[in-house]
């Protein structure tokens, strides 16, 4: 479980997160929604240890964020960066075998060969695994992104808007290898989406936040209402229920 | 790739032996331990700068960067003036050469890592930052040296001159060794965390999120560059931008980005560099200008090249 306690964060004393206080489960997919500077990726990065957690506590199952160690920390949690870009000139191959450096510490062996060769078959990319990262299309490189998470097989698994560069097939696609991984693989995805559709499709929980606080928590069916696109979006989108689920008409 | 490196094996043990044998008269006893004593040094000043120029790349995440774009040579001349200037050259000519090599080292050394631990403390892991204002102190620390020449007499200066570029001309032993022992644990570090060199690379984000503490990995790889160049700066002078195009050459020989490969193939075509350009400048065309100024005036080229083609990053 990710615990949550008393999180409150502030970049050049503005703040951008308040008293949040959440617990996140093993298994299943959470959704983490809400409006530009809400504060949801910098949530995720806090978890991920990414940035520097000031006041609060994150834990992830026994580990505590900011005192355990980074290594036993890479092997049950995997974050996927917002935009993430890779300076480095890698193959795919290579940047998905870099994802189970957490397990080889840089000597792989058979079978992290064969779990990168799964993941590349999972992921539709087996056959790029020999192209340059910088010489593929911005949809196939988020996919290799997050291919590489998901071969550090951790419990969790962050991402932070997975779906940008995604056309609707592979958005589709890469929604429902995530909902597969949770459902199949008890994998516990967390992940920050802005199409309130694609969370209400997929996701069994959705968060939604708020200027730096968390606002609404519960099932798609029960946050997603026309309130809540009036109160916190502040937009007069109309919500109907298709399939008994919420879509959001734009 | 292993055909690669073989090759690059090769072609340096064909110019260590043309260095060794060309143009070789009179005792060939005298002869040989003077040579052998000069491609040590040459050696280990290829490989020491190589490494350091990899290094600084990774944690920069930029292929067209060196050390001494941000002032290390500037720092080595900035002590030498200022050992001259407090001295004299009388007082500076009678320190034996081992202290003075040791001061150096160790300024060397404790000022690169201030300069950049300044840097970095002000940079917050924002490497384009760190490298902007490295340019810019290395500015101020070149002025500095250049104010500092002003106030000295002609002959302390034309000194200084001449020991501002890299000489290989004569190589004292009990400086080759204080160099190898300096150089030679960093290298041997460097080899150990040549995978976490490899993650360091991808970005301070992926590189957390894959175990590695970005922060804690630069400072330690910035201390290895520190004492490499330093002790390859110590031994022979400035070298300007003879990593950068070592490097460029590397990448061209091995496109891929495994330090296992990497460091060694820039270590090796960094040695092929200065051991043949030293026999050719020397035993083939009979110059006795110092290597590092060709090197200097081709790795300019070099830069220029890189920058406009940008097809190296």
């Amino acid at each position: 479980m990710i615990s949550i306690r008393g999180v409150k964060h502030s970049i050049q004393g503005k703040p951008i997160l308040q008293d949040i206080n959440l617990d996140l489960p093993r298994g299943g997919v959470t959704a983490l929604i809400g409006p530009n500077g809400a504060g949801k990726s910098t949530l995720l990065s806090l978890i991920a240890r990414l940035q520097p957690l000031g006041t609060g506590t994150i834990r992830v199952d026994a580990l505590q964020i900011g005192s355990c160690s980074d290594a036993a920390l890479a092997r049950v949690l995997a974050i996927m960066p917002q935009s993430a870009q890779i300076s480095a000139r890698l193959r795919v191959g290579e940047a998905v075998m870099m994802g189970r450096y957490p397990w080889h510490r840089g000597r792989p062996g058979k079978r992290d060969g064969e779990i990168v060769e799964e993941t590349l078959r999972l992921f539709s990319l087996t056959s790029l695994a020999d192209r340059f990262l910088d010489e593929i299309s911005g949809g196939q490189r988020q996919r290799a992104m997050v291919a590489m998470a998901y071969a550090q097989e951790t419990d969790y698994l962050l991402l932070d808007e997975p779906l940008n560069n995604l056309d609707i097939a592979a958005s589709r696609h890469l929604m429902r290898l995530l909902r597969q991984m949770a459902d199949t693989g008890r994998k516990s995805i967390v992940i920050v989406l802005h199409d309130i559709n694609y969370a209400a499709a997929f996701a069994d929980r959705v968060v939604v936040m708020r200027e730096g606080r968390i606002v609404a928590d519960g099932a798609p069916g029960a946050v997603i209402t026309p309130a809540l696109m009036a109160d916190v979006f502040e937009t007069d989108a109309k919500v109907h229920l298709v399939d008994d689920r919420p879509v959001v008409l734009v | 790739m292993d055909r690669r490196l073989a090759l690059l094996c090769g072609l340096l043990a064909l110019s260590c032996v043309a260095f060794m044998l060309l143009g070789a008269v009179g005792s060939w006893e005298f002869l040989l331990q003077f040579r052998l004593r000069r491609l040590a040094a040459l050696l280990l000043v290829g490989i020491c700068l190589s490494t350091a120029t990899v290094l600084f790349q990774t944690i920069a995440g930029n292929r067209i960067l060196t050390p001494s774009l941000i002032g290390f040579d500037a720092l080595y001349i900035l002590i030498l003036t200022a050992m001259v200037q407090v001295l004299g050259l009388a007082g500076f000519a009678a320190i034996p050469a081992p202290v003075i090599f040791a001061i150096n080292l160790a300024a060397m050394t404790a000022l690169g890592m201030l300069l950049f631990g300044v840097l970095m403390f002000g940079a917050k892991g924002d490497m384009i930052k760190l490298v902007l204002t490295g340019i810019v102190a290395g500015i101020l620390i070149r002025s500095l040296t250049e104010f500092l020449q002003r106030m000295i007499d002609p002959s302390e200066f034309q000194m200084i001159q001449a020991a501002s570029f890299a000489r290989f001309t004569h190589v004292d032993t009990g400086l080759l060794v204080l160099t190898a022992a300096a150089s030679l644990p960093a290298l041997a570090l460097t080899w150990r965390v040549r995978f976490r060199l490899d993650v360091l690379a991808l970005g301070s984000e992926l590189a957390t999120g894959l175990g590695e503490n970005p922060q804690r990995g630069r400072k330690q790889v910035l201390a290895l560059i520190c004492v490499l160049v330093a002790s390859a700066t110590a031994l022979a002078g400035p070298s300007g931008l003879f990593g950068l195009i070592v490097t460029a050459l590397a990448y061209l020989v091995a496109p891929g980005t495994r330090h296992a490969v990497t460091l060694p193939t820039a270590a090796l075509v960094g040695c092929i560099v200065l051991v043949a350009g030293q026999t050719v400048m020397e035993r083939v065309l009979d110059l006795s200008t110092p290597l590092p100024v060709v090197v200097e005036l081709l790795g300019g080229l070099v830069f220029l090249f890189l920058v406009l083609k940008r097809h190296i990053r």
